[in-house]
C-alpha cells in the first residue's frame, strides 16, 4: 500500500524545479497507510525558509485526494534532516536536465573548494568559478564556466 | 532525566532568545534587498534573511508545542520589552561595513550554538539544530570571504572595517548575556550555556580576524552590551517591530 503511494508521489514535481519529483529530491521521509484509503506522509524541508514547502504539502494532499484517498495527513517535520546526499541518482540527472549542476556527494563536511570546483552542466568542464553561494532560490549557487563562457546555477551541497 | 519546571522555563528562555535573534536579524538583513552594494550581495543578504526568518519560525513552533501562543501571535504582537533578542541584532543596518561585521560575529555565534544544540537532550531542538547547522555553513562562509576581501580592499576599506569591528565587538559580546536558568540548562544537558558558547566563539572569531589582518579587539577592556535578553533594548527595536507588523496591525484577526 505505501508502495503505491510512493508511485503517486513520484509524479508530484518540485514547484521550482519541475524535472524532479519530491521523492527523488529526498524530502519524503515517511509514508504510512495504516488502512485502505488512509495516507500519512511526512516531508522534511530542504531549507527551513523554503517558501515552496506549504505548496508541496498541498500538492501531496491534492494528488492523494484525487487518487481516492479519503483520510490524508501531510506533516512537515525535522525528524529526519534533509541533506543533498538524499537526492536519488535519478534526481541528480533530473537536476542536470533543468540546467542545474547537481550537488556532489559529501561526507558531511562542506568547504569552499567543493563549490569552486563545480562541473559545468552544459559542457562538463571543471574550469569554472563560483560567483556567489546565494542564487535565485535558497538551494542554488551561481557559477561561471570559463570553458563554454556560460553562466550557470548549481544545486548546492548541504550537509 | 525528568525535566522539572526550571528546565522547561530555561528551555523556553533559550528558544525565545534564539527565535527573537533570528527574526530580528532576518528583518534587518532583508533591508538590504534592493540596496546591496552589488547584485550578488543584495541577493546574499536577502537569502540569508529568508533562512533566518524560516529558522525563527521553526523555533516559534517548538515554543508553541511547549504551550506558548502560535508563531504569528508571538512574532507579531509583542512589544520591545517582551523581546529577548540581543541589542546587536536590532540596530539599523547602517553602512555596509557594520552589517558585514555584525553578520560575521552573529553567524559564527549561531553556527557554534547550533553545533552545541545538535547534542541537546531535548530532541525536538537537537533535530532542528542539526538542520540549521547545514544551512548556516553558507552564511559563515559568506561572512569569512567578505571579511577577508574587505581587509585587503585598500586603506579606506580596511579602516572602515576595523572601526566597525572595534565598535561592534561589545555589542557582539552582549549576545552571551547569561539567562536566569544557565545552570539548569547545563546540568540537564539541554544546552552547554552562554559562557561556554562565548569561549568557543572567541576561539573561532579572534584567530580569523587576525588571519585577515585586522587588529584583534580585547575582551578584557570591552564592555558587553547586556540587557537585550531581559527585555532592555535600544530605541531602534520598537520602530522596527512597528514596521514589521504594520500590515498585520491593520486587521489582526484577518484570515490570510
Amino acid at each position: 500500500m505505501s508502495n503505491s503511494i510512493k508511485v503517486l508521489l513520484e509524479t508530484v514535481m518540485d514547484p521550482e524545479i519541475p524535472t524532479i519529483s519530491i521523492v527523488d529530491l529526498g524530502i519524503v521521509t515517511s509514508i504510512e497507510s495504516p488502512q485502505p484509503g488512509h495516507a500519512i506522509i511526512e516531508l522534511t524541508p530542504t531549507f527551513s525558509g523554503c517558501p515552496a514547502l506549504r505548496i508541496m504539502e498541498q500538492m501531496v494532499h491534492d494528488k492523494l485526494a484525487e487518487s481516492g484517498y479519503t483520510h490524508i495527513e501531510v506533516k512537515t517535520t525535522f525528524n529526519k534532516q534533509w541533506n543533498t546526499n538524499m537526492i536519488t541518482e535519478k534526481g541528480l540527472i533530473a537536476l542536470k536536465q533543468h540546467g542545474l549542476a547537481p550537488p556532489p556527494k559529501h561526507n558531511g563536511y562542506i568547504e569552499l573548494d567543493v563549490l569552486s570546483d563545480t562541473p559545468c552542466p552544459y559542457c562538463n568542464s571543471r574550469n569554472t568559478e563560483m560567483q556567489t553561494p546565494f542564487g535565485p532560490t535558497l538551494c542554488r549557487s551561481m557559477h561561471y564556466c570559463k570553458n563554454c563562457l556560460n553562466a550557470f546555477e548549481a544545486f548546492k551541497p548541504v550537509s | 532525566m525528568e525535566f522539572t519546571e526550571k528546565h522547561v522555563e530555561g528551555l523556553k528562555e533559550l528558544l525565545y532568545k534564539m527565535a527573537d535573534d533570528l527574526l530580528i536579524i532576518g528583518h534587518r538583513n532583508s533591508e538590504w534587498t534592493g540596496l546591496g552594494p552589488m547584485l550578488e550581495e543584495d541577493i546574499a543578504f536577502s537569502s540569508m534573511a529568508q533562512d533566518k526568518v524560516g529558522q525563527s519560525l521553526a523555533l516559534f513552533e517548538l515554543l508553541h508545542e511547549l504551550g506558548e501562543s502560535d508563531p504569528d501571535t508571538v512574532a507579531f504582537t509583542r512589544n520591545d520589552h517582551q523581546f529577548h533578542c540581543s541589542q546587536l541584532v536590532e540596530l539599523p543596518i547602517g553602512e555596509y561595513d557594520f552589517s558585514m561585521v555584525r553578520h560575521f560575529f552573529f553567524d559564527h555565534a549561531e553556527a557554534i550554538r547550533f553545533e552545541m544544540l545538535a547534542d541537546s537532550v531535548f530532541e525536538p531542538l537537537s533535530m532542528v539544530a542539526r538542520k540549521f547547522k547545514g544551512e548556516i555553513k553558507y552564511h559563515t562562509m559568506h561572512a569569512d570571504i567578505f571579511m577577508q576581501k574587505l581587509a585587503a580592499g585598500g586603506e579606506e576599506s580596511f579602516s572602515r572595517m576595523q572601526n566597525s569591528i572595534n565598535e561592534t565587538f561589545g555589542l557582539a559580546l552582549g549576545m552571551f548575556e547569561p539567562g536566569k536558568y544557565e545552570e539548569a540548562l547545563i546540568e540537564s544537558g539541554i544546552f552547554g550555556g552562554e559562557a561556554e558558547l562565548q569561549r568557543r566563539w572567541l576561539d573561532k572569531v579572534l584567530p580569523l580576524l587576525e588571519s585577515f589582518g585586522y587588529v584583534v579587539p580585547k575582551v578584557e577592556s570591552t564592555e558587553p552590551a547586556f540587557g537585550g535578553r531581559h527585555g532592555i533594548h535600544t530605541p531602534h527595536l520598537q520602530p522596527l517591530l512597528d514596521e514589521m507588523t504594520e500590515v498585520f496591525s491593520i486587521d489582526p484577526g484577518a484570515d490570510w
